[in-house]
């Protein structure tokens, strides 16, 4: 059956294969089949060969401007510590962005850890992704054994059950809740342009959350982060965190320690949402790394909802526009402070 | 942790104040030297710039126990780095909303601006802080007890 994701995977293939073959890059960043078929995992492609095994369907939840930096870099001739980078360009890397990927690539070029010049970007519009904990729990505990996406719908089957259930239904959280599902850089396009989306609350979640006092807020917040058991997997999937030394494997001083006392997750869990404030485009990717099933999504997007509100600003969307955290404005909101000598604004502005 | 009921009265919280070298610590000095009376819960730690607290230190005196936090620096626009207290500002907006988001009591952290001129107003602001800590009691939420 022809559908939506054949057509783009054979496109993705093809440009693919196109830009190998010509030399123009040196890799191609995409997605293959993962073990199981409800995963797909990131590929890289360093053959015009190696190309059939790409893939594109409502699966490939991982960002895959988190794979750039890294594999830029061990596409450069090796050089000592200190020794400039060879004269003439570097080899290129061929890559496909989504809306919040792209988004993600234009911070990391805000941040100097990216050089547009080096990317080769095939865009796509974002048909939202699936998660595959809402496939699972669907399927009521049967493995899942195979996957077919339409355009609205998706049909899953296993032993003895084939279930159809509409695409919106088994979505991620911040797919539903998506503005921007065009890709903000590229140069060239892939698949349909998808129609312009429009989220009737998008903070929902959020502020039912920032409604309850704050001895159910922290009740909500350590029920959240219960289970999880610091395997720093939402921190390694997120395109942000490329810090060489982690503040989680700093030992002088120790922020967080080694063990799940649930004081350390939660410390934990505070400051890599905060590293993420005015940078997370809400891809999801932490949640979706996530073995336990932790909505940390909650938290960075309460910064991004904050970031809109006292900064207007959305990350990502404009290169010429600077990150929110690395500017500041004569006029910017100060309720919070208190003020000894005026006496007022003594509480927190939300 | 918890402390005992007869105690309950004679507590005292402890607040670690990050104060900037050039104005709050001044206005501190300033309202010693002046005689200005204020509660003796402030542990201060003089740091270079109001810019130069990040979100771990404030969480690592939390995790330590510190029943409230008070941050301060020079007045917007008297930075002796020019935007150092800038940068801050919107950085400590975002982190005191975060942390109020996940539960944490509002009244535990505090940010201000004293200049090196303001001693008086720096006894009343540790006089107001106090007082609202003392309110909420003594924290238990991001306390790391050992064993």
């Amino acid at each position: 059956m022809e559908t939506l994701f054949s057509q783009a995977t054979e496109a993705i293939k093809r440009e693919a294969r196109a830009l190998l073959e010509s030399g123009e890059v040196a890799a191609f960043l995409g997605f293959a089949k993962g073990s199981i078929p409800t995963v797909t995992r990131p590929f890289v492609a360093r053959s015009p060969e190696e190309t059939d095994k790409l893939i594109w369907n409502g699966l490939c939840v991982m960002n895959l401007a988190n794979y750039l930096p890294g594999l830029l870099k061990s596409l450069e001739p090796a050089r000592r510590p200190g020794e400039p980078p060879p004269e003439g360009p570097l080899p290129k890397v061929g890559v496909i962005a989504t809306g919040c990927w792209s988004r993600n690539m234009v911070i990391q070029i805000q941040e100097n850890q990216l050089i547009r010049e080096r990317l080769v970007i095939l865009g796509i519009d974002s048909p939202g992704m699936i998660d595959r904990r809402k496939l699972e729990s669907l399927a009521g505990g049967k493995e899942i054994q195979a996957i077919e996406e339409a355009e609205k719908k998706v049909v899953i089957s296993g032993k003895g059950f084939r279930l159809e259930t509409a695409r919106q239904e088994v979505l991620r959280d911040n797919c539903l809740t998506c503005t921007h599902p065009s890709p903000v850089i590229l140069d060239k396009k892939i698949g349909p342009t998808m129609p312009e989306r429009h989220v009737h609350e998008p903070f929902a979640r959020i502020e039912e959350i920032e409604r309850m006092d704050a001895d159910s807020r922290w009740a909500w917040f350590q029920k959240e982060i219960e289970c999880c058991i610091r395997c720093y997997a939402c921190r390694n999937a997120c395109p942000l965190c490329y810090c060489p030394t982690c503040f989680v494997d700093d030992s002088h001083p120790q922020w967080v320690g080694k063990s799940v006392d649930p004081v350390d997750t939660a410390i934990f869990h505070i400051l890599r949402a905060y590293h993420c404030a005015g940078r997370c485009t809400d891809c999801g990717a932490c949640e979706s790394a996530c073995p336990m099933g932790i909505k940390m999504r909650l938290f960075t997007r309460k910064l991004q909802k904050d970031c809109l509100e006292l900064f207007a600003s959305e990350p990502g969307l404009d290169i010429n526009s600077p990150l929110p955290l690395t500017t500041y404005g004569p006029e910017d909101p100060e309720r919070f402070i208190i003020n000894g000598s005026k006496q007022q604004g003594t509480q927190g502005g939300k | 942790m918890d402390p005992a009921p007869e105690k309950d009265q004679k507590w005292e919280p402890k607040i670690i104040a990050f104060l900037c070298n050039w104005c709050s610590y001044a206005g501190a000095d300033l309202a010693g030297v002046s005689r200005f009376q204020y509660p003796p819960n402030i542990r201060i730690i003089r740091v270079p710039c109001s810019g130069r607290v990040s979100a771990n230190m404030i969480l690592d005196a939390l995790k330590a126990g510190a029943d409230g936090i008070l941050v301060s620096g020079c007045h917007p626009g008297d930075c002796h780095y020019i935007s150092g207290n800038l940068y801050a500002r919107r950085r400590f907006a975002l982190l005191k909303n975060l942390l109020e988001f996940i539960g944490i009591e509002p009244e535990r952290i505090n940010f201000s601006w004293i200049s090196a001129s303001e001693g008086e107003q720096f006894a009343e602001l540790v006089t107001k802080i106090t007082t609202r800590i003392k309110t909420v009691g003594p924290t238990k939420r991001l306390v790391k007890k050992i064993g």
